[in-house]
């Protein structure tokens, strides 16, 4: 019997899963971290890709904002009813950062976790993370100012990730 | 009756799946995890989960709002 039950557990192929991280805001930073956490949950290897504006996301201190302006879908819940922010309101200094601590407030209200959990939890669930060494170039960023873990490489070293996966995710 | 009791609620996605596989880490194969939680997109995601996983769901139950999740580590994980 416990040979049989080992025969199987050698016999399930590792499932793996990449994604490119191109934003950093505090709402994108959502999606490809919820994800990835998720799919190490469930016993995938996952990639994670970091480049252009999604490099800070692995800054060893996180500041995220978000900016209401152009996004006419971002309706904040406010006495019953969703009120959105029409664009000129973003152009007033500090109106953003009400925005941005507007939403971190409403999300430890509602049980949601901080870019910060989710990253420690894939860090420590295994996650690998790669660094765009063109990015590091390009915005003069130090691997020293980020977290421990992330190792650094280029686009071929995503595709090589992306080819050995049964999901690949841009976002 | 379960062998650890995992109180996930008021939590939001994705965290009961995290916690619960945090918690499962820890046990051993074959023992049971209850799992309360209050997040409604929890039924569909400790269903898939447990498929995807190959831990068993002995139970999914909803009484008020509160979600209880019985899972049986797997033998081969």
């Amino acid at each position: 019997m416990a040979g049989t039950m080992h025969e199987e557990s050698e016999s399930i192929a590792t499932r793996r899963m990449s994604l490119i991280v191109t934003k950093g805001t505090l709402d994108w930073a959502y999606p490809p971290f919820i994800l990835a956490t998720t799919a190490a949950a469930m016993d995938f290897e996952v990639n994670m890709f970091f480049t252009f504006y999604g490099l800070p996301l692995l800054l060893k201190n996180l500041d995220l904002k978000l900016s209401p302006l152009g996004n006419p879908a971002m309706k904040m819940p406010m006495a019953g009813v969703h009120m959105g922010m029409p664009n000129m309101a973003s152009m007033i200094p500090g109106v953003d950062a009400a925005a941005s601590k507007m939403m971190q407030n409403l999300m430890n209200k509602k049980g949601v976790a901080s870019i910060q959990e989710l990253r420690d939890i894939a860090l420590e669930g295994g996650v690998k993370m790669i660094a765009c060494q063109m990015t590091m170039d390009l915005f003069e960023y130090k691997l020293e100012d980020m977290v421990s873990g992330p190792t650094i490489g280029g686009a071929a070293t995503y595709i090589e990730a992306a080819s050995n996966s049964d999901i690949n995710l841009f976002i | 009756m379960a062998d650890q009791t995992l109180d996930a609620r008021g939590l939001n996605c994705p965290l009961p799946v995290l916690r619960a596989k945090q918690a499962l880490l820890g046990m051993t194969p074959g023992d049971t995890l209850e799992v309360l939680a209050t997040d409604p997109g929890s039924v569909a995601d400790f269903a898939a989960f447990c498929r995807v996983t190959g831990h068993a769901l002995l139970e999914s139950a909803c009484t008020d709002g509160d979600y209880r999740y019985s899972i049986q580590k797997s033998l081969t994980r």
